[in-house]
């Protein structure tokens, strides 16, 4: 099994539509075994989902946006794992108003930033005492490399997040930790219904992408993220691995 | 065995009340979720996977937002369980 005995946290269990669901699923049927997280009001729908897994693992609190919780996270998780060798950052955010480029004010922009972005080291930094050699995190992007319909100024937290990707790669490393990211086509979860007009992504990206693309399947993105969590991608660090059918490579 | 239109509204109150605090007897057939009762989308997704679980049933994401009253959400509780 491809993460025997690995022990990871996952964040960004809410519905089981949501691709970390799916990733938490894959890996524990990989022989991993899984801690979840999840804050506040969310935590009793993630309670309810957890128990879908195919082992119900223990939720703790985190909201990445309180220090005390990440302060805590280390000590949190310890109580039901001894060490991490993963981590899966599954978290974003914007306000509505993030949601119209020229109106947007930077209390919106900064909200969206500080949850989508500066969080993929928050985490990480979270839950660096508990992680060694070989450790893996990986994170989920939408290829932030250009301007989307809609997206908007979670366009620009994901070029921040992409960014902070290559930076924890660059000093993480040499703990020989890896960080990379799964940059996934659209898929209907909870968070991608939140964003209005979202459905203008879905049509074009099934007609252009090569491999076509199933908006409703998480899957292939959950897989690609078990994968970079195991031990077949030792000497990747830094990356963005594009499960989207193929769309990212073709001009039109 | 399937549950009656009266046991899924006995049960989908307790599951509004433990979420929102309610009271039960609030919870009736013609009550509109956020109108009446001022669930909002977080609540009313939690209220949905814990009837989820409680009936055995699926209710899709799509299927939620055209439960509007609480008598919509018995029917299709009652209509899922077959």
């Amino acid at each position: 099994m491809l993460l025997e005995g690995k022990k990871l946290l996952v964040t960004g269990v809410l519905m089981d539509s949501s691709i970390a669901f799916h990733v938490a699923r894959l890996a524990q049927e990989q022989g991993a075994e899984v801690v979840l997280t999840s804050f506040g009001r969310t935590m009793k729908i993630t309670s309810t989902i957890a128990k879908r897994l195919p082992q119900t693992p223990p939720v703790v609190e985190l909201d990445v946006s309180n220090s005390e919780d990440l302060d805590a996270l280390a000590e949190r998780v310890r109580e039901h794992v001894p060490h991490l060798d993963g981590v899966v950052h599954s978290i974003g955010f914007a306000p509505q108003g993030a949601f119209n480029f020229m109106e947007a004010g930077w209390e919106d922009v900064s909200t969206a930033v500080q949850i989508s972005a500066f969080s993929l080291q928050a985490l990480a930094k979270a839950s660096l005492p508990l992680m060694g050699p070989g450790g893996s995190i990986v994170g989920l992007t939408f290829d932030a490399r250009y301007a989307w319909p809609v997206y908007d100024w979670m366009g620009v937290a994901k070029a921040a997040f992409e960014a902070t990707n290559r930076y924890l790669a660059r000093d993480l490393g040499p703990q020989g930790i890896r960080c990379n990211l799964v940059s996934a086509g659209p898929i209907r979860t909870t968070a991608a219904k939140s964003i209005p007009g979202f459905e203008r992504f879905e049509e074009e990206w099934e007609s252009r992408a090569p491999l076509g693309w199933d908006i409703n399947d998480p899957v292939g993105a959950a897989k690609a993220c078990v994968a970079l969590l195991s031990d077949w991608f030792p000497a990747t660090s830094g990356e963005i691995v594009h499960v989207d059918g193929g769309f990212h490579a073709m001009g039109v | 065995m399937a549950a009656s239109e009266q046991e899924i509204l006995e049960g989908l109150a307790e599951i509004v009340n433990e979420e929102t605090g309610l009271d039960q007897g609030d919870v009736q057939l013609d009550k509109s979720f956020t109108e009446d009762l001022d669930i909002d989308s977080l609540s009313m997704m939690t209220i949905v996977v814990n009837a989820e679980e409680k009936f055995g049933v699926r209710i899709p994401d799509e299927e939620v937002k055209n439960l509007k009253t609480v008598g919509d959400a018995v029917s299709f509780i009652q209509k899922s369980q077959g």
